[in-house]
């Protein structure tokens, strides 16, 4: 029944827009139609508005799907959202509800006749960005209704790409119109080829079974190159993944490292200072939405500061207050630092609550675009810049300035080092400040990616351990190339192995790699019998 | 001759420990069994569980003692030997409730039945013995220690890194138990036992018979390392913990003594998770987590590293302490306790309780083996 109503639809709408003089009498016809309180008069007349591309096509069948057209005696009114009233025809306002009208009534069937006219009306939009959505939705609803539309906005055409939208949902309905000229259907499996994304295979894979054999060749042909292309762009999609990824444990890691480097003691609390970051920025949040709503754009950068300031000097405490007496004994540090996390955890559970608290994007942050067929989103684009950012700015302090250069002193050979002058007490405090400082930027980052709860330290702190020990602490860029590496490595073993598998699996390559190179892939040449 | 190698030197503190633990194998069944509920002396069977949990874990903290005390290897893993000796015992009891699962079917456990697996894995088969299970309980976290250690202490991967990749190592663990598809019962783990041997593993005379046999292996494992310790093999494996280049330089074959000790010391956590399974009563991947190995080493801390019997005291006395901290108003602040804890013995009583006791006390007849702190490494 709708097939056949959509049938002597097209069919009018082609008779309407192949007789170009009979256009100022039919519109006329139309509103006729619409005084005839009957459902199919009503769709012959939406098909008619449409075809005629009647000025005031679009507020009238808007109306009608609101039931805001009112009609009887012969005029047409349009009941605008405000309550004015405006004469259909023309397009005047009107002083008053003229009396004798009644609201054209709308079925279902009707309904979906309208809906469709809509998508219609869109292809004809002045604005050439609503032609091109208008023409997406076509190429979804591949409604074949719509074809003499879909020629004639394309014959108008100017805007290139609402061009190429308007000719991809034209292709997307001579696939499945089995009617059409065999060689416009070819073209258009050329067309969606071109367009190469997985909704274009899906309308190639809806070719009707009883096509011809060069169209069935066409269809196999661009099948595979579309899903050739799309393989590409899924690789670079995880890659995507894993860069951003890595960059997340760069963040996480890459203080530790510096503290493990110089120190030789892991800090079983590097993640709390990450979690103190993310809190940081929560407070700062909070203080700003509720003093000084304004801020809010600014509400990370302020953040920042404060986060390494804050992580900083908890760092320097605890450096200063319980691991300077545990010198020359790693694994006793190790487990005081694990104290010392237990602990934080507990006090932030304790000020702020055992469940996640809620910090916001700013504008900037939020949203996606795409680049070619990635799907990119600003958070973590912005990640990847600042870790990058960290990093130089890690790798500038350790080169050029003084205390950097005292750090690499100490870490290359600490007797050394103080034998010369150097009071590896202070830098001690020092690189730990630094490292717990960094972790915290870390948390600001993290905030924008992740839970912040009490627990956020320790989802962290196992992944940065294993860049750490398979990045070397040799230099920063082993850190870099361990983050890297780990991060993509499991953004491309996701797909075969699932999430879960992926990271069992870099954990046993690291135990293994490990045995290979004790010391990381970047590790401090020297004669050191034991460190 | 078995007895003189296992009491040869044996110390006073020695005796006292094994004294003390033979007598609450007899004393605390026989009360909880022949005593009247009402009588003073009388002890609950949930208080009998209880002990017996915690003497499981003192087997465990012995474990690592032998290993981190003796051996300078801190784990950072062995709650994964735990975990896996449990876990064996966990798919023993799982075979022999049969038919009697909620889904009654005969060969397959419910967990199974209910992802709609067809028939038994083949690392399942053989469960269903008792002497085959125990077999695996040692051999399971054996082999798995003595795989990994082989790779690790061959290519010298020592102190913080080794610690690392065994927490990787029981991470990735916790990770894989934790997956429905490995058929150990996802994140459940397995539980609802019903025998064991033959016995209802409720019944209150199993459960003393349970508990009477966790002293008996706590003391067996006592001796054991104690014998391992003191002996020849014990001297070089102390002279590795203090300076391992120079005792490789001496011509000892440092991994291999490191192998041992490390592989002997998992088997003996495996037998502590399989007691501690049907006390308990349930074996899930919360077992692997990280964070309970590490507490391990805390109590092995606390109560003295390097003296075996301070690692079972500091496993008692600390787990006592969660018992009774966790349960009452206290409960916010038991993390609090505990970090203070790790700072504090790290701090302040590097040789733990039993250590800075003795030294208190400042009489001992022979320096035994005590625990000396970590020299500063050698370079």
């Amino acid at each position: 029944m709708l097939c056949l109503l959509r049938l002597l639809r097209s069919l009018a709408v082609a008779m309407v827009l192949f007789a170009p003089p009979a256009l100022a009498q039919s519109a006329e016809e139309a509103f006729t139609r619409l005084n005839a309180d009957s459902f199919s008069d009503t769709a012959r007349a939406v098909d008619i508005l449409i075809a005629t591309a009647h000025p005031q096509a679009a507020p009238i069948i808007e109306a009608l799907a609101e039931s805001r057209l009112l009609a009887g005696g012969g005029a047409v009114v349009v009941r605008t959202r405000e309550g004015g009233f405006i004469d259909a025809r023309t397009g005047q306002t009107l002083p008053a509800q003229p009396a004798g009208l009644s609201p054209v009534r709308l079925n279902n069937n009707l309904r979906r006749v309208v809906q469709a006219a809509l998508g219609g009306l869109g292809l004809l939009n002045p604005d050439a960005s609503k032609r091109t959505l208008a023409a997406e939705a076509v190429f979804k609803s591949r409604d074949v209704s719509l074809l003499p539309v879909l020629e004639a906005a394309i014959g108008k055409e100017t805007d290139a790409k609402a061009r190429a939208a308007l000719r991809q949902a034209q292709a997307a309905i001579l696939i499945a119109k089995t009617d059409a000229p065999p060689f416009d259907r070819i073209a258009a499996i050329d067309v969606l080829r071109e367009r190469g994304d997985q909704d274009a295979l899906a309308t190639l894979r809806s070719l009707p079974g009883d096509a011809s054999q060069a169209l069935k060749e066409a269809q196999t042909r661009a099948i595979t190159e579309i899903e050739g292309r799309l393989a590409v762009w899924r690789a670079a999609q995880n890659l995507w993944y894993g860069l951003s990824l890595g960059s997340v444990l760069l963040l996480a890691a890459i203080g530790l490292a510096i503290t493990f480097g110089v120190m030789g003691v892991i800090n079983m609390a590097h993640g709390e200072m990450v979690m103190l970051g993310a809190y940081t920025t929560f407070i700062v949040q909070e203080i700003i939405r509720t003093s000084f709503p304004g801020l809010f754009p600014y509400s990370l950068a302020i953040a920042l500061p404060l986060a390494f300031l804050v992580a900083g000097l908890v760092g320097i405490a605890i450096e200063r207050g319980v691991i300077r007496f545990l010198y020359g004994r790693p694994l006793e540090t190790l487990l005081a630092t694990w104290g010392i996390s237990l602990i934080l955890q507990q006090a932030v559970r304790t000020a702020f609550g055992p469940t996640n608290r809620e910090v916001g994007a700013p504008a900037f942050m939020s949203g996606a675009f795409e680049l070619g067929g990635l799907a990119i989103t600003w958070n973590r684009l912005w990640i990847i810049v600042f870790a990058m950012l960290v990093f130089a700015s890690l790798l500038a302090i350790l080169r050029l300035t003084p205390i950097g250069l005292q750090m690499r002193a100490v870490t290359q050979n600490r007797r050394m080092a103080s034998a010369m002058g150097i009071r590896t007490g202070r830098v001690d405090a020092l690189t730990f400040g630094l490292g717990s400082g960094v972790a915290g930027l870390a948390g600001v980052a993290l905030s924008q990616i992740d839970n912040v709860s009490p627990n956020l330290g320790q989802s962290y702190i196992i992944d940065s351990f294993m860049v750490v020990v398979f990045g070397g602490v040799g230099n920063l860029w082993g850190t870099l190339v361990g983050a890297m590496t780990l991060g993509v490595a499991n953004k491309l073993l996701e797909p075969y192995a699932g999430a879960v598998l992926a990271k069992i699996a870099l954990l046993v390559l690291i135990i293994l790699f490990i045995q290979k190179r004790p010391r990381g892939l970047f590790a401090l040449k020297g004669r050191a019998v034991e460190a | 001759m078995i007895t003189r190698f296992l009491l040869q030197n044996m110390d006073r503190r020695g005796y006292v420990f094994l004294g003390l633990i033979a007598a609450l194998a007899v004393l605390m069944p026989l009360s909880n069994l022949l005593l009247p509920v009402g009588s003073a002396f009388h002890v609950p069977t949930s208080t009998m569980s209880l002990w017996g949990k915690y003497l499981c874990y003192a087997l465990l903290a012995i474990s690592l003692d032998l290993v981190w005390g003796y051996c300078g290897i801190l784990s950072l893993g062995h709650g994964a030997f735990f975990a896996l000796g449990g876990y064996a015992m966990g798919m023993y009891l799982m075979r022999q409730i049969g038919s009697r699962g909620v889904y009654g079917n005969p060969v397959l456990p419910d967990f199974m039945v209910f992802l709609n697996w067809q028939e038994l894995p083949w690392y399942w088969y053989g469960f269903s013995s008792f002497p085959f299970a125990m077999l695996m309980v040692l051999a399971v976290p054996g082999l798995l220690a003595f795989v990994f250690g082989w790779f690790a202490f061959r290519s010298r991967v020592t102190g913080v890194y080794l610690s690392i990749i065994t927490q990787a190592l029981t991470y990735a663990l916790l990770l894989a138990f934790f997956r429905n598809d490995m058929g150990f019962g996802g994140n459940n783990g397995l539980t609802d036992f019903k025998d064991i041997v033959g016995f209802n593993v409720q019944a209150q005379t199993t459960r003393a018979a349970l508990f009477a046999m966790t002293c008996v292996m706590l003391i067996a494992g006592f001796l054991i390392a104690r014998g391992i310790v003191v002996s020849k093999l014990g001297k070089v494996v102390i002279a590795i913990r203090d300076a391992e280049s120079r005792t490789r330089f001496l011509g000892y074959r440092v991994d291999r003594f490191k192998l041992f000790v490390f592989t002997v010391s998992a088997c003996m956590a495996g037998v502590a998770g399989a007691l501690y399974v049907p006390q308990v009563g349930i074996i899930n991947p919360s077992e692997f987590n990280p964070a309970n190995s590490i507490e391990t080493v805390i109590w092995v801390a606390i109560g003295g590293r390097g003296t075996l019997v301070g690692a079972a005291l500091g496993a008692v006395v600390v787990n006592w302490a969660k018992t009774v901290f966790t349960s009452g108003f206290m409960a916010p602040y038991w993390l609090f306790a505990l970090g203070g804890l790790f700072v504090f013995v790290t701090l302040f009583m590097p040789k733990g309780i039993l250590g800075t006791a003795q030294e208190w006390w400042g009489k001992r007849r022979k320096p035994t083996p005590t625990a000396a702190p970590a020299p500063a490494p050698a370079e």
